[in-house]
């Protein structure tokens, strides 16, 4: 397990240092100048301006001491919002993005579970097939699309729930959390189904039926842990599609997250913005992954042999 | 089972056998839901190629003094707030929409499949070399980087097409990868390394034919994955830009507007969302009729 660890923690190491490179290369390749667009300045407060941002040093130079930055965890000043910093404006953002996140992967979760659990339980019967075609709308409605539809049918034309805003009005909570995980749920409905429906004919089942355990039991103690196994495998895709998400839903319903700066700093062409957040989404994102692999590893004993040699 | 043309000559004289892909076709055929996916594909393939005949308005064309106007008998299915018929324009949008699916698709699935191939073929530390890389790419949070791409160098469909395109060849490059390796252990191959057939050869004529089960049901459901992502970027600003329309493009105005004309969202939604209903119901059921085990992971 530990050896796992290790050798799946330092396979990350370098995805991270390759997201970063190609972020800031990328981002640098871009055409036009940061100040391009602004109006004419003499060549002092352009020079000036440019030794700020370190933009008349040599591009390896810049890419070296934007490393030695993060290093230290600083990712810079913003072009656009003069004298704040990418982290300020990250500090912000993060907490509003990570309670919507966190609500919708709670909806996710819990509704997606039950869903595919109660379906597994009595296949190709109405507890199948009414859970599993909700799923399927689910899959086939993407978030920019359920959005507006719940805020017409909830917020304009039954005038039930708040149709913007986050923590102003109770309530506008629910819309956003809901629409960012509706459609992980139905993701996940469908991986528990198959999951459980697996695990369900195995020997270690029938074991557990005949040594006269409770159907309850044998459900909860034994079939779930291997059955959800797919479902935490599937929680660190699930969590960078959240934040992919949660750009859009941010932007529906005008919520001042992470997601929603993203999308700014990306119209504003805020190139240490986007690089700043993009680094420190994608780290974020590594990690997660890291971490559903790891849980995976430890719910299903024979993943620990991945690194041990190829598969034959 | 095997594709070998070389025995061709004799098994056509032998009475015919049932193959994989008769009997796959009848087992599609028996489910009801992935042949109303396939028809409903081959319906809205066919409006959206023939919009320019079907129906009398341009997509471009406006009409101010009319403005947004409810479903009437002239238009179907109303017109939006410039006036332009909705209809004609979900039609063309749909184009947009099918073209980054299927071109978006085939990058991937050239990309994967011969990638897959090498690798599984090839075996051993090259083998092992090449699917490291695609680990290490499968880690990458791709869709950030392609909103980065639309940022950094503009709204370019071309570059949407690659994009997409790279990023959903490594599961297809997994999947051939895992067939090929497979089939390569088997006599056929052996005869034809025997006949003094060399690899490129080999994986073309031999193996990647045989693996086309797999490959066949991933591709189905990459369709809807790409249309999604497009719809998404477009919706955000970021991928098709107007004039020209697209089902994301459409969503996005629609929800502009949506609090007074409602079906200026609600119909361009249905499009994309039944046709994504539509693809995916066909991917599940060819992968019931194809392959029920190995397309799996």
């Amino acid at each position: 397990m530990w050896r796992f660890i290790g050798l799946r923690t330092l396979l990350a190491v370098p995805v991270i240092l390759i997201v970063i490179t190609l972020t800031f290369f990328l981002v640098r390749a871009a055409p036009g100048g940061p100040f391009s667009s602004e109006k004419a300045v003499s060549p002092q407060v352009k020079a000036a301006l440019e030794a700020q941002y370190r933009l008349d040093q040599p591009l390896f130079q810049q890419y070296l001491s934007y490393l030695g930055d993060l290093a230290h965890g600083d990712l810079g000043p913003t072009f656009r919002y003069p004298g704040r910093t990418v982290n300020e404006l990250i500090i912000q953002g993060l907490p509003v993005t990570a309670e919507l996140g966190l609500y919708a992967l709670l909806i996710a979760v819990l509704f997606g579970v039950l869903a595919g659990v109660l379906a597994a339980l009595k296949p190709n019967s109405a507890q199948d097939y009414v859970p599993m075609s909700v799923a399927m709308v689910g899959i086939c409605m993407p978030s920019f699309l359920l959005g507006p539809l719940l805020v017409l049918v909830f917020g304009i034309w039954l005038g039930w729930l708040p149709v913007s805003g986050w923590g102003n009005i109770p309530g506008d909570k629910i819309l956003p959390s809901l629409t960012l995980g509706a459609m992980y749920a139905a993701y996940i409905a469908r991986l528990s189904r198959s999951g459980m429906l697996e695990v369900m004919s195995q020997d270690y089942l029938r074991t557990a039926r005949a040594k006269g355990l409770p159907e309850s039991v044998v459900i909860i103690k034994h079939a779930l842990r291997g059955g959800l196994l797919p479902v935490v495998s599937y929680l660190g895709p699930a969590f960078a599609g959240l934040l992919s998400g949660s750009f859009v839903v941010e932007t529906i319903f005008q919520i001042p997250g992470l997601g929603r700066f993203y999308v700014q700093a990306a119209f504003n062409r805020d190139y240490t913005m986007i690089l700043g957040t993009t680094v420190f989404l994608a780290t974020l994102i590594v990690l997660f992954n890291l971490l559903s692999d790891i849980a995976a590893a430890w719910l299903n004993p024979r993943l620990r042999f991945q690194f041990r040699k190829a598969q034959p | 089972m095997s594709h070998d043309s070389g025995i061709l000559t004799v098994t056509e004289a032998l009475p015919r056998g049932v193959s994989l892909w008769q009997d796959a076709w009848v087992r599609l055929r028996k489910n009801r839901l992935a042949m109303f996916g396939l028809c409903f594909l081959l319906l809205i393939l066919l409006l959206c190629l023939l919009a320019p005949w079907l129906t009398p308005y341009g997509y471009e064309e406006q009409n101010l003094r009319l403005g947004a106007t409810s479903p009437s008998a002239a238009h179907w299915l109303g017109t939006d707030t410039f006036g332009r018929d909705l209809l004609t324009r979900i039609l063309y949008g749909g184009r947009v929409s099918l073209m980054v699916g299927f071109i978006a698709t085939a990058v991937a699935l050239v990309i994967g499949v011969s990638y897959g191939a090498i690798a599984g073929y090839a075996g051993g530390r090259i083998d092992g070399a090449m699917m490291r890389l695609v680990d290490i790419l499968y880690a990458l949070p791709f869709m950030i980087f392609i909103i980065l791409l639309m940022v950094v160098f503009g709204r370019n469909l071309l570059l949407l097409f690659l994009a997409i395109g790279a990023v959903e060849w490594l599961t297809m490059a997994r999947i051939v990868r895992g067939q090929i390796q497979s089939l390569r252990q088997q006599e056929f191959v052996e005869a034809a390394i025997s006949l003094g057939l060399g690899p490129a050869a080999i994986i073309r004529r031999h193996l990647i034919p045989n693996a086309l089960g797999p490959v066949i049901v991933y591709t189905t459901l990459t369709i809807p994955n790409v249309m999604l992502l497009e719809a998404f970027l477009s919706f955000l600003g970021l991928g098709i830009q107007p004039p020209a329309s697209s089902w994301g493009l459409l969503i996005s105005a629609g929800v502009e507007t949506m609090e007074e004309y409602a079906w200026l969202l609600i119909f361009p939604g249905l499009a994309l969302s039944l046709t994504l209903f539509a693809l995916n119901f066909l991917g599940d059921g060819l992968r019931d009729a194809l392959d029920p085990r190995t397309s799996k992971d």
